[in-house]
């Protein structure tokens, strides 16, 4: 009889990455010609037009939270409330997440509010039965 | 190169048809357009269709098999939701070029009711933040906050002002008063949206006969006709947050610096805007966008009445998207309409007295797709 190991869960999105040993990162990348710093992986650089010269880079797991919105209604199935996050990461990437572990609610965030980056497997509304890898936000 | 000139511009009342067809509600638009100029299909040399909901569709050909297959050239455009103005402008092109003298460009949208946004396959919907439109315009209005201490009260007062407007506009969805506590009230979606400041999906189409200046005074069409001062287009420039965030700001500055410099006019100068009121959240930022009060103003602007119907620059007096509702491929040549006829002395009671510059604005897009923004300046000829 052949040992059933479990299957990991696929990540949500492309730029999720997990090591040899285990861990999760956000992939990114980096214009050698100009600086910018994006989520995922790229040829030429949205921001200066710079072709290749984009060197892969591990995303920061930590930033602060640029701007939110406490989410009250949402596509059909979703639940509610949460709040939806646009966090600057310390190297400089900015990404979208959802911040859990406060009150969903205008006295549970604030502009600024230092974060980090956690990982959970979820079930997406439209994949009942089916959970990903995805990334999500709690205060530092 | 010749001006170009609206000659013939109307929209039907926005409502809720589900039972007819969006070529039918293209066609309806199209002969009152036609019928406001005096001409006929025969007149036209080309037609520019913009439709969402069916872009693949063909909607401008199966229009003509509604209303006369002449056999003139169509171009089916699909732009998010400057859908309307981007077939608009490519008839002005067509002008301009030199290519012909005459062409009907019409916006349509048949649309159910509930959120937009999201897309195709495995939903990130609560996972990965949210990407509904009014989390989107939320969050945009939650960063002009964060820079300028923007209050929910502000915000909500643009809802107040634009569902006053529209009760004098009989084409608008609708044409209720809402108080301010009302609108502060209604249901929250994203804050500081709530359901009363968001758009309101409803079906429509709106039509416009476009002429060079010789075939204007060949027909004897100049003291019907409205002179097209500025017609540009922008997609949105990098913005280092665009994927979190999508911005509809870097485009809609773009196009305004190009539009007052194509028309020779300054923000100062125009007696009314039509913009781009998708969220309450949006017209405040907006006003900064088109140069209406500079950066960190526009709750002043809001609080002192500056853009209400009597103000010194009147915005959305149709009652914008927000209540005269949003049909997102007829937007744009919906608010052409609206300018245009003020600027002909005929917008009723919510006239505005003298108006002799007017500037309509549509910006759409969403997350991980990009922006389409399109400006237009009028003048009464
Ligand atoms: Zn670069």
């Amino acid at each position: 009889m052949a040992s059933e190991t479990p299957v990991p869960a696929p990540p949500l999105t492309p730029f999720i990455r997990t090591t040899a040993d285990g861990a999760h990162y956000l992939a990114g990348c980096r214009c050698t010609a100009c600086g910018e710093i994006f989520v995922g992986e790229r040829r030429v650089c949205a921001a200066c037009c710079a072709r290749g010269g984009l060197e892969a880079v591990r995303l920061a797991d930590t930033g602060r939270v640029y701007a939110f919105t406490i989410v009250e209604r949402s596509f059909p199935g979703v639940k509610t409330p949460f709040v939806d996050v646009t966090v600057d990461l310390d190297d400089g990437a900015h990404i979208k997440g959802t911040l859990e572990g406060v009150e969903p609610s205008l006295e549970g965030v604030r502009f600024d509010m230092p974060v980090r980056l956690a990982w959970r497997e979820a079930t997406p509304v439209n994949t009942p039965g089916k959970a990903y890898l995805t990334y999500l936000f709690l205060p530092a | 190169m010749s001006d170009v000139y609206i000659v013939g511009v109307d929209m039907i009342k926005f409502g809720r048809f589900p039972d007819r067809t969006v070529p039918d509600l293209a066609a309806e638009a199209a002969l009152m357009a036609l019928d406001d100029a005096c001409l006929g299909l025969k007149d036209m040399q080309a037609l520019f269709s913009g439709n969402l909901g069916q872009a693949s569709g063909m909607v401008g050909q199966r229009m003509l098999a509604e209303i006369g297959q002449t056999g003139i050239p169509v171009t089916n455009v699909a732009n998010a939701c400057a859908t309307g103005a981007t077939a608009f402008r490519d008839g002005w092109m067509s002008i301009k070029a030199g290519v012909y003298d005459l062409v009907l460009a019409v916006g349509v949208e048949q649309m159910g009711k509930g959120l937009l946004g999201g897309g195709g396959g495995v939903s990130t919907e609560g996972l990965i933040g949210s990407g509904t439109m009014p989390a989107m315009f939320a969050q945009i209005g939650m960063e002009h906050t964060r820079r300028y201490g923007t209050t929910f009260a502000q915000f909500a007062k643009v809802s107040v002002k634009n569902h006053h407007h529209s009760t004098m506009n009989p084409k608008s969805m609708y044409q209720v008063e809402t108080p301010l506590e009302q609108v502060m009230g209604s249901e929250m979606i994203a804050y500081p949206n709530t359901k009363l400041m968001c758009s309101v999906n409803v079906d429509g189409s709106a039509a416009a006969v476009l002429a060079s200046e010789a075939a204007v005074r060949r027909l004897g069409l100049m003291d019907r006709a409205v002179k097209i001062r500025a017609s540009v287009m922008s997609s949105n420039p990098f913005e280092e947050r665009q994927m979190a965030m999508p911005d509809f700001s870097g485009a809609t500055r773009l196009a305004a610096g190009w539009a007052y410099e194509q028309a020779g006019v300054g923000p100062g100068d125009i007696d009314l805007v039509e913009l781009h009121d998708c969220f309450a959240t949006a017209e405040l930022v907006h006003y900064e966008n088109l140069g209406l009060c500079a950066d960190g103003e526009a709750g002043r602007l809001i609080d002192e009445g500056v853009t209400t119907l009597g103000g010194r620059t009147p915005v959305n007096v149709s009652g914008g998207l927000l209540s005269k509702g949003h049909p997102l491929g007829a937007t744009g040549i919906a608010n052409i309409y609206e300018v245009a006829t003020h600027l002909r002395g005929a917008a009723g009671a919510r006239q505005v007295e003298g108006a002799r510059l007017g500037l309509t604005h549509v910006v759409g897009g969403g997350p991980g797709m990009g922006t389409a923004c399109a400006i237009h300046i009028l003048e009464k000829a």
